[in-house]
């Protein structure tokens, strides 16, 4: 049971969305799956005098080819990218992260762009999206604008998305590249990520390097790409790198995991990470959506 | 608001709040109590139903989302007494006080629709996320890919 009332509106269009947004200030809420908001509505977390749901406005649910980019409309579910002979085809990182999303029962509802726009420090798809050359767009009262998805998180739970405006699709560009995505749980299944690495390797040593649920908020780590880039992946220099993750991830100890056991298997896992992004990047290795750890 | 929707088979038409839960007005509106309250947070499954044909948390959804839609339970795919699935949960054991079992067939009933003779990991992917606190577990598994099997003859 929800405690609180509030107004439920299911418009038709973007621009009557967007137009609801604008109309109540500070006390909005954007309904997608909604996998988080109806629980925190139910915890009584949020408290919003509307809530609207964007599920009928046309084309949110597009996944697409359009041009040299992946086009992810903010409807798409993580079990959509899971089915998807697109993302297998062009970007089968997205795949391997979303089955580590929850349970089929969450994924049948829960969008990727719902996950970033709550922006939690354990949402898998922040680590993957800041490794991969993202665009989030966004509508609102004044128009759209684009967001580099490295300008994203901007917080806890805060993001560059104002409260006027919706996400319409992220855009990934397609290049080559061998991706990871590998998440610590407490047991193989359903479970938020108590560490988790994504990795992204390009022609020429070129890496991105990005850590969920140890800050908070996803973020990359200049320091380990400028050691990595344009170097082949040697034992020393994996080791070289492996040494900074202590320096560059923040973890708290809390009922999940302590601190030195996150920095500790965050260690392992990016070892591991490294290996098998180079191996996909050379056509080789484990396939996506083998389990690391 | 109004809400219409298809509930094993059967259309409905109400009045309802936007706060409230489809998983609270199958039960007391519609009367179907096979969806069970448990975590009310999406972790333990027992509240699963199948929403166009696929398995959803109820507890995660408003009922005013659901218009439009159509919602299967237990009730719905068991209206000549048991189906092969449930019978085969009977044979093996697959459950003791049944609190999770409604949402477990269901969720192996989307998995064996779309993967009619899944592998031992298929079936744990598919009921992750569904919990149970008497069987462990294996006499579940073993109930859906005996289905499995019984369905790829």
């Amino acid at each position: 049971m929800i405690a609180h009332e509030f107004e439920y509106k299911r418009p038709a269009t973007l621009v009557e969305a967007t137009k609801y947004l604008a109309e109540h200030p500070g006390s909005v809420r954007v309904l997608a799956g909604g996998t988080d908001l109806v629980a925190w509505l139910r915890d009584d977390a949020v408290a919003p005098d509307l809530v609207v749901d964007i599920k009928n406005v046309p084309d949110l649910h597009d996944l697409t080819v359009e041009g040299d980019s992946l086009h992810i409309g903010s409807l798409v579910t993580f079990t959509e990218l899971i089915e998807s002979p697109l993302v297998k085809e062009h970007i089968p990182l997205l795949a391997e992260m979303a089955e580590t999303v929850a349970s089929p029962g969450i994924r049948n509802r829960a969008t990727m762009v719902g996950n970033i726009c709550s922006a939690v420090p354990s949402c898998d798809a922040g680590p993957v999206l800041l490794v991969l050359d993202t665009t989030v767009h966004l509508t609102g009262p004044d128009g759209s604008r684009p967001v580099d998805i490295n300008d994203w998180f901007v917080g806890l739970r805060q993001t560059a998305r104002t409260e006027d405006e919706i996400v319409t699709h992220l855009t990934i560009k397609l290049r080559r590249h061998g991706g990871v995505y590998v998440k610590l749980m407490r047991y193989a299944g359903e479970d938020l990520a108590q560490a988790a690495v994504g990795i992204a390797v390009y022609p020429d040593h070129g890496y991105r390097v990005a850590f969920g649920a140890v800050a908070p908020t996803p973020f990359r780590s200049e320091r380990i790409e400028m050691a990595l880039a344009g170097e082949p992946l040697t034992e020393a220099l994996t080791a070289e790198v492996v040494a900074m993750v202590s320096d560059e991830i923040s973890p708290i100890t809390d009922m999940r995991a302590t601190a030195a056991y996150r920095t500790h298997l965050t260690e392992v896992m990016l070892k591991r990470g490294l290996e098998a992004a180079n191996q996909r990047l050379a056509g080789d290795g484990p396939a996506y959506g083998t389990r690391l750890i | 608001m109004e809400l219409t929707i298809k509930v094993n088979g059967e259309l409905w038409d109400m009045d309802v709040a936007p706060a409230d839960v489809l998983l609270d007005v199958l039960r007391e509106k519609v009367g179907t109590k096979s969806p069970k309250i448990g975590c009310e947070r999406g972790d333990c499954g027992s509240c699963t139903i199948l929403m166009d044909g696929r398995s959803v948390r109820s507890c995660l959804v408003l009922a005013i989302e659901a218009d439009g839609h159509e919602v299967v339970t237990v009730e719905g795919i068991s209206y000549e007494g048991m189906n092969e699935l449930q019978d085969l949960f009977i044979s093996n054991n697959a459950f003791q006080c049944g609190f999770c079992a409604p949402g477990i067939v269901l969720a192996a009933t989307e998995l064996l629709d779309n993967n009619p003779n899944p592998s031992r990991h298929d079936v744990q992917e598919a009921l992750a996320g569904n919990l149970c606190r008497c069987t462990g577990y294996e006499p579940i598994i073993e109930a859906v890919l005996a289905a499995g099997k019984g369905r790829s003859q």
